[in-house]
């Protein structure tokens, strides 16, 4: 705290934390004493308690801060389920946390520290005294009231008024196709069902822009065309057109459901989804990744498997970023991080998740919009997904209450951000509770085991609108929202129809025996579940708040009825200097580049961040995001075996590609490289590159803006070429799209995972060597290839070609893995960012040992050699009695020699006979730590 | 008596119940996962497992310490084992069961947040206390290599000389060490939360409720440790409970 206050320039010394209940009633002194007893540490706490009506004053320089009403607020739960326990009655129960700041900061100061450190108006309210009592319920409205909206017979400029008015994110062509439906119905839409279209329709849950017809040009970057060209939906005609013409057997689901699905073994499948949270991490970083964990959980689950690992990926500003520079309405990036990592480790930590794998990339382009990129897998019994609902099914809502959070969070999420939004859609901003979703986990696992439903899917974007509609898509159904258990009294119906409070899935169970036993599961575990209606058959969606009728619509109208986008793209290649590199000094020494590159905050150690996340917990983490004696090395991938599979021998493992830097100058090449490097990080744990199952999560702007759309469509164009010459099947993906901040776009941002099976868990390396005497093989070739790469950004040199695709990856990736699996290699690890310098920097730091390295440049420069990012380059470690037989093995594959590993604790390379780094390991790992 | 049954006790937000109950089962336990509140009377030990019991939103362990309390002391009373890990330890010692000295009920031992303030997650050696009155030095082995992870670890004393005091009176039963077994004096993250005195794990004046902050459950096999090692399995103390139990 009091580092966080330097940070923004407050220069308090100490802060003290007092925990604060508040209760709604007196329930006795002799009860007091007993909760304040339950919950205070004698030895490490004093307590008290006191009347909020006594003389309220607090210490001068004391902040009191608590949730805002209806934001989750799970000590204050915990409070009054204790109370309860205790036998001391019902009791209402809020928390708060009291900041004790000396020397007392001015009040200047303290508002300050409030709004940038402390709280976040968004989730927090707070006072400079004793914070007012307040409990749970916002303000109530009374009585139910269906609204109809007239949209029929007004111009069409009313209707994209209504659209932007209601937050619906539809767009003209959208309104009016529903304005024509309800014409043809003569009647007004009611705003439930309005809401729900627009839910359905958004482009969070239906992808337009990746159905959408688009016509792309593209241009060189003197502005003469190159070609156009008229792609048919780019979901069909690049991803799953590439899955379908790969026919890959393991695949067992591929974009049809919450999750893609593929083979383990000959009794297991493993799920695999990826999800984004951007827009709710803008606004409230430890919420909005929190949920954003949450979330991807449930899609796992909404394919019947059991979330067994997590990973994560962040983009976020400088660290360093000025506060001045602060656009109004912006969370300095500081703050996003701090608040993102921990809001990922509550979740994660607390449902019981291994947080394996990820990457943290920094750019100033995520200024106001971060990225925070959740991944999960999740294990299930081959075929035990079901996807079978049959009219008369019940249908049964599980887990969470509902609340007015989280209301319009799949139409906040395709808008662009400005400095209002967050006032704006602090709806959709929540706080998560893991332990209810870790309780739907359980249950989801023993229901499915015992088949008592025939269909399930979470409540995510769009809450049960979204959810029951896409349940009985091909059925029909009848709910009653009068049974939605609620948080608190007063939703109105549409509102309860909306929300996206957490935690909540949503499944078909037939009447009856499986009924009966669902609900008691659920008991046994602690769960709430509820019967809302039943699958009729009918195919039309019928929502009914007891006798009023809310929405009434027909399936095909709701998930056929949107009109199909026709969009214009436009591709125009990036000037950049022909001139080369700034020349180097001759004899180049490039020690202190290399130090350069190691302190980059994408390069650098990320231990800190890492180490909050429980990556051990189901005991099966083998390769894990460090390694080394030194407890820090960076790893490729992770590599697990699922809890109780020792026996077997079989792991899976997972990687991710990204590299936006790449896609400033050329999209497509990011997609080819971030596939490669996908492979790489697989490979060089021991991962088998002929089964390999791709995820696509683009992060990109304004789609219906040209030249957002245009370098989209280059990046879609590059993974489906990539999937095919790496025989790697798309299997699930995500868009998320108006990653904008007051008309500023983010780097086109494109995020490829890949699970991969590990034949032989006793076959798994990392990058750390062990002893001295280890010979070290470069796989692969090295080209003039700085476009794009972390040295031409340090230089400040906006040239050189960017790495290109290779011809036959696999049957290289195939070799490496067979001289792997064989047992040949001792430690592999990929060169990616800061090429070869860096990753043989990394294998130093990992192994805590000296290399000595020297090659011949063959005509590059001694800079492109060490720092060039090309693609398909793999370090290899081996023992020296096996380099005949890695040879061999590798005969036919570009190979180098490339030096040996030493005890004198230090990296020597030298280039063409000349010294080019000269560094001790000391060195290394204090740049590397960032330490001054 | 040759698999003795072994209950694994699991409340709302425990979650590393699937890994104790492998690794009871590979030393030699008939092990099951039991809802808290349970009557336990069938059970020959039991193991309260990691996690987040009731998302520890009064503090770790407190909420699960009041169902613990009762059912537990009666449990132990017996002479039966009792074995808490992590959150598990936290509520154990929550509840009053360990330190578990003679005398006064007063709370003099607790678990507080890590000296970092954070949560962490790392591999931690441990060695048993030489003079515990769980009997278990000589019987695991000399070292044992498993990880932490949790935010509120530390062993916190009501007064300084509390932690000799409890060593002395054979309540300390595994202090963290370096990977070479010397003491880690304090020293961070061979003592990865600021412990006193370096303790990792109490037991009571029994000798049959053991509590430790590690996860001796997530290594069970040589491959897990990362530091390729070899026989510094936390699974020997689970086969130590199971003898227990069968001895018993």
């Amino acid at each position: 705290m009091v580092r966080a206050a330097h940070l923004i320039g407050v220069p308090v010394e100490r802060c003290e934390v007092d925990r604060i209940y508040i209760v709604d009633r007196n329930p006795g002194e002799a009860a007091l004493d007993r909760l304040l007893a339950a919950v205070a540490d004698p030895v490490v706490e004093e307590s008290r308690w006191r009347f909020a009506d006594e003389a309220a004053t607090t210490p001068a320089g004391t902040v009191e801060v608590g949730r805002l009403t209806g934001v989750t607020d799970a000590e204050g739960r915990e409070l009054e389920s204790l109370a309860d326990r205790l036998g001391l009655g019902t009791l209402r129960a809020a928390s708060a946390t009291a900041y004790r700041f000396g020397p007392v900061p001015t009040p200047e100061q303290l508002e300050r520290l409030t709004r940038e450190v402390l709280a976040n108006p968004t989730v927090d309210r707070w006072a400079f005294g004793p914070l007012p009592a307040a409990f749970g319920d916002p303000a109530a409205t009374h009585g139910e009231v269906v609204e109809v909206v007239k949209i029929r017979d007004v111009p069409a400029e009313r209707l994209e008024q209504i659209s932007r008015e209601r937050l619906l994110s539809l767009d003209r062509a959208e309104m009016a196709a529903i304005r024509a439906f309800f014409e043809d119905c003569g009647r007004d839409p009611t705003d439930a069902e309005l809401e729900t279209l627009a839910q359905t329709w958004s482009e969070h849950c239906l992808h337009k822009t990746f159905r959408a017809r688009i016509n792309l040009t593209w241009r060189h970057a003197d502005g003469r065309v190159h070609s156009t060209e008229t792609i048919d939906g780019l979901l069909a005609t690049h991803l799953r057109a590439a899955t379908d013409a790969l026919a890959a057997p393991w695949v067992r689901s591929a974009f049809v459901d919450n999750a893609g699905i593929v083979a383990f073994d000959d009794e297991a499948d493993l799920a695999i989804k990826v999800e984004t949270h951007n827009h709710p991490s803008a606004l409230e970083p430890f919420g909005g990744a929190n949920t954003g964990v949450g979330g991807v959980v449930r899609d796992i689950l909404g394919v019947s498997a059991r979330p067994i690992a997590c990973l994560d990926v962040l983009c976020f500003a400088p660290p360093d970023t000025p506060e001045a520079s602060l656009p109004a309405g912006v969370l300095h990036p500081r703050r996003v991080a701090e608040g993102v990592v921990a809001g990922i480790g509550d979740y994660g930590n607390k449902l019981g998740l291994p947080t394996v794998a990820g990457a943290v990339l920094y750019d100033p382009g995520y200024l106001g919009n971060p990225l925070v990129y959740c991944g999960a897998v999740g294990l299930l019994p081959t075929g035990s997904h079901p996807r079978n609902p049959e009219p008369g099914d019940v249908v049964v809502v599980v887990g969470g209450r509902t609340g007015r959070d989280g209301i319009h969070g799949a139409t906040f999420s395709s808008a662009d951000l400005s400095a209002e939004t967050g006032q704006m859609a602090s709806s959709a901003v929540q706080i998560g509770e893991p332990i209810t979703e870790k309780q739907v986990m359980e249950l989801i696992d023993v229901a499915r085991d015992e088949q008592l439903y025939t269909a399930i899917t979470d409540c995510g974007a769009g809450g049960l609108s979204s959810a029951v509609g896409e349940l009985a898509s091909e059925v029909g159904v009848e709910v009653d929202l009068a049974e939605v258990p609620r948080k608190y009294p007063g939703l109105q119906p549409w509102e309860a129809w909306l929300s996206e409070s957490q935690e909540r899935m949503v499944l078909a169970v037939p009447p009856g025996q499986r009924l009966d036993r669902l609900l008691e599961l659920a008991q046994e575990l602690s769960v709430e579940a509820t019967v809302l209606g039943r699958l009729t058959g009918d195919q039309q969606l019928v929502v009914n708040h007891g006798q009023l009728r809310i929405v009434d619509l027909p399936m095909d109208f709701l998930h056929g009825g949107c009109p199909r986008r026709e969009l214009d793209a436009e591709w125009c290649e990036p000037v950049r200097p022909t001139d080369p590199a700034p020349a180097l000094t001759e004899p180049a020494d490039l020690s202190d580049g290399l130090l350069a590159l190691l302190r980059h905050p994408d390069v650098a150690s990320k231990e800190s961040i890492i180490r909050t996340y429980d990556h051990e917990v189901r005991g099966g983490t083998l390769v894990r995001p460090w390694c080394g004696p030194g407890g820090d090395g960076p790893t490729d991938a992770a590599v697990c075996v699922p809890l109780g599979h020792w026996e077997a021998g079989k792991a899976f493992a997972l990687a991710v590609g990204i590299n936006p830097r790449l896609g400033r100058l050329d999209p497509y090449r990011m997609a080819t490289a971030a596939v490669d490097e996908v492979f790489r990080n697989l490979v060089a744990v021991g991962a088998d590159p002929g089964q390999v199952a791709l995820l696509d999560n683009f992060c990109w702007g304004n789609p219906t803006l040209p030249d957002r759309l245009g370098s989209l469509v280059r990046a879609s164009q590059g993974c489906h070429d990539a999937a095919l010459a790496y025989r790697a099947p798309f299997v699930s993906g995500k868009d998320s799209l108006f990653n904008e901040f007051e008309g500023r776009e983010i780097p086109g941002t494109l995020l490829i995972t890949g699970l991969a099976l590990v034949p032989d868990r006793n076959r798994v390396v990392t990058s750390a060597p062990a002893g001295a005497g280890l010979v070290i093989y470069l796989l692969g070739e090295t080209r003039a290839e700085l476009g794009g790469s972390l040295w031409a950004d340090h230089l400040g040199w906006g040239g050189g070609d960017v790495p290109a695709p290779l011809d036959d990856p696999l049957s290289r990736y195939r070799a490496a893995h067979a001289a792997i699996a064989a047992g040949l290699v001792e430690a592999a690890h990929d060169p990616s960012e800061g090429g070869l310098g860096v990753a043989l920097a990394e294998l130093c730091l990992a192994g805590r040992l000296g290399l000595s390295v020297s090659a011949e440049t063959n005509g590059l420069r001694t800079d492109e050699w060490l720092f060039a990012e090309s693609l398909g380059r793999l370090l290899l470690v081996v023992r020296a009695e096996d380099t005949t037989a890695l040879e061999s093995a590798l005969a036919g594959q570009p190979l180098a020699r490339l030096g040996t590993t030493t005890d004198d604790g230090r990296l020597t390379i030298d280039l063409n006979g000349a010294p080019a780094v000269r560094l001790g390991i000391a060195e290394l790992v204090k740049a590397w730590r960032r330490e001054a | 008596m040759s698999r003795p049954r072994v209950a694994v006790l699991h409340a709302p937000g425990t979650n590393r119940d699937g890994e104790a109950l492998v690794a009871l089962e590979q030393a030699g336990a008939a092990a099951a996962i039991v809802p808290v509140g349970r009557d336990l009377h069938q059970f020959d030990a039991v193991v309260v497992p990691g996690g987040f019991s009731y998302g520890d939103a009064l503090g770790a362990g407190t909420r699960l310490a009041l169902e613990l309390n009762e059912p537990l002391a009666d449990f132990a009373a017996g002479g039966r084992p009792v074995l808490g890990i992590c959150n598990g330890f936290q509520a154990l010692v929550k509840a009053g069961l360990l330190p578990g000295c003679e005398g006064s009920a007063a709370r003099r031992v607790t678990l507080a947040h890590n000296a970092n303030g954070r949560f962490e997650c790392r591999w931690v050696h441990l060695a048993v206390e030489p003079d515990c009155r769980a009997g278990l030095h000589g019987v695991l082995p000399s070292i044992i290599a498993c990880p932490v992870a949790h935010g509120e670890g530390r062993i916190a004393v009501d007064r300084p000389e509390q932690a000799d005091d409890l060593a002395r009176r054979g309540h300390v039963l595994f202090r963290y060490v370096g990977a070479d077994g010397l003491p880690a004096n304090g020293r961070y993250p061979e003592n990865p939360n600021g412990s006193a005195a370096d303790i990792a794990g109490l037991c009571n004046k029994d000798g049959n409720v053991w509590g430790l902050m590690p996860h001796p459950e997530d290594h069970i096999v040589d491959a897990q440790d990362p530091y390729g090692r070899r026989g510094r399995l936390g699974l020997a103390l689970f086969q130590a409970l199971v003898d227990r139990a069968r001895a018993n």
